[in-house]
C-alpha cells in the first residue's frame, strides 16, 4: 500500500498509520500516551539539538535514512558531554511512498534508538504531493555529565585522538549513486557508547565533534578558529580503510574532506592520551581509533605528509564531484 | 644507493640556478601539494601547472552545445563529474540543469550503453572530455554501441592530444627548463612519445608516477640532467608505462578516432591536437567540430587562465584569485575542477 494524502489528514488513517508503523516499530511508554507533547523528567542541565535528514538513496550499504536520522541526532547531542535521553521524530512524506518502505526506517530508528539507549517520546507526521521521498527531522535532548565540553576549549599541548577510519559514509553513498559495486558500507553509528567510555575513565575532554559532512579538514578548522588555535595532523596517523582510498584514488575524492556518520574527534590533555586512546578504542565502533595529531600555536590546519612534507588543509568548497581522470 | 632521505636532502640544499620545471598533469599537481612537495625542496625549483587538465581547457562553446542538448525535448546529457560547473558563455550544466536540462552524471562512460537501452525515446549524448588516458574509453563505448545497435546515443567529443600541446608551450614559453610527463597519458602512448620533444627542445622530459617519492625522484632526475648541460626523455615510471605504449588501446583509438585541429580554452588553435571520430562513424558525433566556431580565446576580463595554463604565473598571480574567482564562484575554467590548478592552488593557499 502507498502513502495518499489521506495519511496525512488527522484523520482514520493518520491514526492507523501511527500505531501500525511508527507505535509498532518505536513506540514506549511516554510515546503511546499520544498525548500532544510529552513529558519529561531530567536531572541538571541538558542539550538539546535538531538536524533533518534528506538522504538519497535512502538505503545503502550499513544504513538508512531512519538509522542517520536517529544516529546524527545522538551523536550531536553526545558531543556535549551529554548522555542523550529523548528524541522526537517529525516525517515529511511524498505520497507514493511506501508503507512498507516507511516500515523499513521505522524499524531502522528503532533499533538505533534502542541501541543508543534513547527514546523517542514525540512525533509527527505530514503528507505532501510528490514522489515518494521521505525527509525525517529529529531533535534530541540529553543530560549533561560531563560539563565544559566546547570546541573553543582546545590549548597548546592537547592531542586530536579520531574515533576510526574516515571516509566510510561518503565512500557508499557515492557507490550507490554511481553504480559502482563494492563492499564498502557506512560507518553510521551512535557514539554514545565512546562518551561514556571517556567520562567513566575520568578524561578531561576539552572537545568533542561528530565529524560528518565536510569532512575532518573542515571539523579541524572549525577547531582552530573557535579555539583560536592550530592543528597538526600526522598524514600516516589518519586510519582510511584500503577500500576507500581504491575508490578516492578512483573518483578523485579526499578521506580529509569525506562525510561520515559514525566518527568523532576528542581533544584531550596529552597527559591523558594514551588512556583516552584506550577508552575509544573499548567501544566497538572505535577499535580503529588512534592519536593523529596535536593542538599548536598560530592558526589553521596542517597535515605533515609521509615524506615529512607540509600540506594545508583548508575547509571544504562546494560539493566533492568526481572528476574525469 | 641513493635513498628518499638523500634526494630530498639534495633538492632541500640545491643552490644552482633557479630551475622552472613544468607539470603537465593536474593529478601531478594535486599530489604535489597532498605531499607538501614545495616545501621539501629549494626555493630555487620552481613547479608549475600546464596544460594537463582537460576540463580546464575545455571551450565555453562545448559547454553551450551540451547545456543546449540538454535542454532539448527527450534528451538528456550524460557527462563526468567534473564538468558540472564549468561556464559556458551563458551557463554551465549546473545552470542547464536547473533551468530543466536533462543532465546525468555518470561515472564511466560505460554506464551509457544501459541507459541509452533503458529508454529508447530519449536522445543521450556523452560529453567525451579527456585527454588520450580516457581516449580507449570511448572506443570501447563506440564498439558497444556498434556490437548493441545503439541508435540513440552519441558522442560529443572534446578529446585532446598532449604531445601537440607540450610542442605549443614549448614554441610560446622558452623559460621553462623541464617537463614532467603525465603518468597517465604515458601508459596510453608510451614513454617514447617525449623522445622528439626532449631532442627539438633540449630539455628534459620525465614520465613520472603519482606518489610523493615518484615526483621527487623524478624532479631530481631533472635537476640532475640540467646540472650535467642533458636533455633527455627519462621514463621514471616503468612498472606502470612502456617505451611503446598501450598498442591494444591506440589500436582501438584509431580505429574510431582521426587527429584534427581543436580550439584549447585560453589558448586557442593547435594544430591535431584533437581526437575526433573518423567520417565513417559521423552518424556517432553529436557535432564536435563546434569547438573550432569559435576561437576559445576570448576570457572573461581579468581571467588569467591562458596564462596560468602556459605555466607563464602561478594562480594565486592572477588578480582574481581568491577575490572574484573562487571554487565556489569559478570565473575560469582552472578554479572549477578538481585537476584544474587554480582549484588545487586554491584549497591549499596558506601554503
Amino acid at each position: 500500500m502507498k502513502i495518499d494524502m489521506a495519511h496525512g489528514s488527522g484523520g482514520n488513517q493518520t491514526t492507523s498509520l501511527i500505531n501500525d508503523t511508527f507505535l509498532k516499530c518505536y513506540g514506549n511508554e511516554i510515546l503511546s500516551r499520544l498525548e500532544d507533547a510529552a513529558v519529561l523528567s531530567v536531572k541538571g542541565d541538558i542539550a538539546y539539538t535538531t538536524d533533518s535528514f534528506v538522504v538519497t538513496p535512502m538505503f545503502f550499504n550499513g544504513g538508512d535514512i531512519g538509522k542517520i536520522a536517529i544516529c546524527g541526532t545522538v551523536n550531536d547531542v553526545a558531543m556535549m558531554g551529554a548522555i542523550p535521553k529523548y528524541l522526537t521524530a517529525g516525517f515529511i512524506i511524498e505520497e507514493g511512498t511506501e508503507i512498507e518502505l516507511l516500515e523499513s526506517i521505522a524499524i531502522s530508528m528503532g533499533k538505533a534508538a534502542l541501541e543508543a539507549g534513547v527514546k523517542i517520546v514525540a512525533g509527527d507526521t505530514k503528507v505532501i504531493e510528490g514522489n515518494g521521498g521521505v525527509y525525517i527531522n529529529t531533535s534530541g535532548i540529553g543530560e549533561i555529565v560531563k560539563p565544559g565540553v566546547s570546541i573553543s576549549n582546545c590549548r597548546e599541548g592537547d592531542v586530536v585522538i579520531l574515533s576510526g577510519n574516515l571516509g566510510d559514509h561518503h565512500a557508499a553513498i557515492m557507490s550507490v549513486r554511481m553504480g559502482i559495486e563494492n563492499n564498502i558500507a557506512s560507518d553510521c553509528a551512535p557514539l554514545v557508547s565512546i562518551v561514556k567510555n571517556l567520562i567513566d575513565d575520568g578524561i578531561d575532554i576539552k572537545c568533542m565533534r561528530d565529524v560528518t559532512r565536510g569532512g575532518l579538514a573542515t571539523v579541524l578548522n572549525e577547531v582552530s578558529a573557535s579555539s583560536g588555535c592550530g592543528v597538526e595532523i600526522y598524514d600516516k596517523n589518519v586510519p582510511v580503510s584500503e577500500e576507500v582510498r581504491g575508490l578516492c584514488d578512483i573518483l578523485g575524492l579526499d578521506p580529509y574532506y569525506m562525510a561520515n556518520e559514525g566518527k568523532m574527534i576528542a581533544v584531550v590533555p596529552k597527559i591523558q592520551a594514551e588512556q583516552a586512546l584506550e577508552a575509544v578504542k573499548k567501544s566497538s565502533y572505535g577499535k580503529n581509533a588512534a592519536i593523529i595529531g596535536e593542538i599548536v600555536p598560530g592558526r589553521g590546519v596542517n597535515a605533515i605528509t609521509g615524506l615529512n612534507g607540509v600540506r594545508a588543509l583548508d575547509i571544504l568548497y562546494g560539493e566533492g564531484l568526481p572528476r574525469i581522470c | 644507493m641513493l635513498t628518499l632521505e638523500n634526494i630530498i636532502e639534495e633538492l632541500q640544499n640545491y643552490d644552482g640556478k633557479p630551475i622552472k620545471i613544468m607539470e603537465v598533469c593536474g593529478t601531478h599537481t594535486a599530489s604535489i601539494f597532498k605531499n607538501g612537495i614545495r616545501s621539501l625542496i629549494s626555493d630555487k625549483i620552481k613547479l608549475i601547472s600546464g596544460p594537463g587538465c582537460p576540463v580546464c581547457v575545455t571551450t565555453p562553446s562545448y559547454i553551450d552545445r551540451l547545456a543546449e542538448i540538454s535542454l532539448m525535448p527527450d534528451c538528456c546529457v550524460l557527462t563526468f563529474g567534473d564538468m558540472m560547473k564549468v561556464k559556458g558563455s551563458e551557463m554551465s550544466l549546473t545552470e542547464a540543469k536547473a533551468a530543466g536540462g536533462d543532465v546525468r552524471i555518470l561515472y564511466s562512460p560505460l554506464m551509457s550503453i544501459k541507459i541509452a537501452q533503458e529508454n529508447p525515446n530519449k536522445e543521450f549524448v556523452f560529453a567525451a572530455v579527456g585527454f588520450e588516458t580516457t581516449a580507449p574509453i570511448y572506443a570501447i563505448l563506440m564498439e558497444e554501441i556498434e556490437k548493441n545497435s545503439i541508435k540513440n546515443l552519441r558522442l560529443l567529443t572534446s578529446l585532446k592530444t598532449i604531445v601537440p600541446a607540450l610542442s605549443f608551450v614549448c614554441e610560446a614559453e622558452k623559460n621553462i627548463d623541464a617537463f614532467l610527463c603525465p603518468g597517465h597519458v604515458s601508459v596510453i602512448i608510451g614513454a617514447d612519445a617525449y623522445i622528439e620533444l626532449a631532442e627539438r627542445y633540449r630539455k628534459p622530459f620525465v614520465v613520472a608516477g603519482f606518489e610523493g617519492e615518484h615526483i621527487l625522484s623524478a624532479v631530481y632526475e631533472i635537476v640532475l640532467q640540467l646540472e650535467a648541460g642533458e636533455h633527455k626523455m627519462k621514463n621514471m615510471y616503468k612498472n606502470a608505462v612502456s617505451e611503446k605504449g598501450n598498442l591494444i588501446a591506440m589500436e582501438k583509438v584509431n580505429k574510431y578516432f582521426t587527429c584534427a585541429d581543436d580550439t584549447w580554452r585560453g589558448i586557442g588553435v593547435i594544430e591535431n591536437s584533437a581526437l575526433r571520430l573518423r567520417p565513417e562513424f559521423i552518424e556517432y558525433d553529436a557535432g564536435s567540430d563546434i569547438g573550432l566556431e569559435d576561437s576559445g580565446i576570448q576570457m572573461p576580463k581579468g581571467c588569467s587562465c591562458a596564462d596560468v595554463i602556459l605555466g607563464r604565473i602561478n594562480p594565486v598571480e592572477c588578480p582574481l584569485f581568491g577575490k572574484t574567482c573562487t571554487p565556489l564562484n569559478a570565473v575560469g575554467p582552472c578554479m572549477v575542477s578538481s585537476e584544474g590548478a587554480c582549484g588545487i592552488w586554491y584549497k591549499n593557499r596558506r601554503m
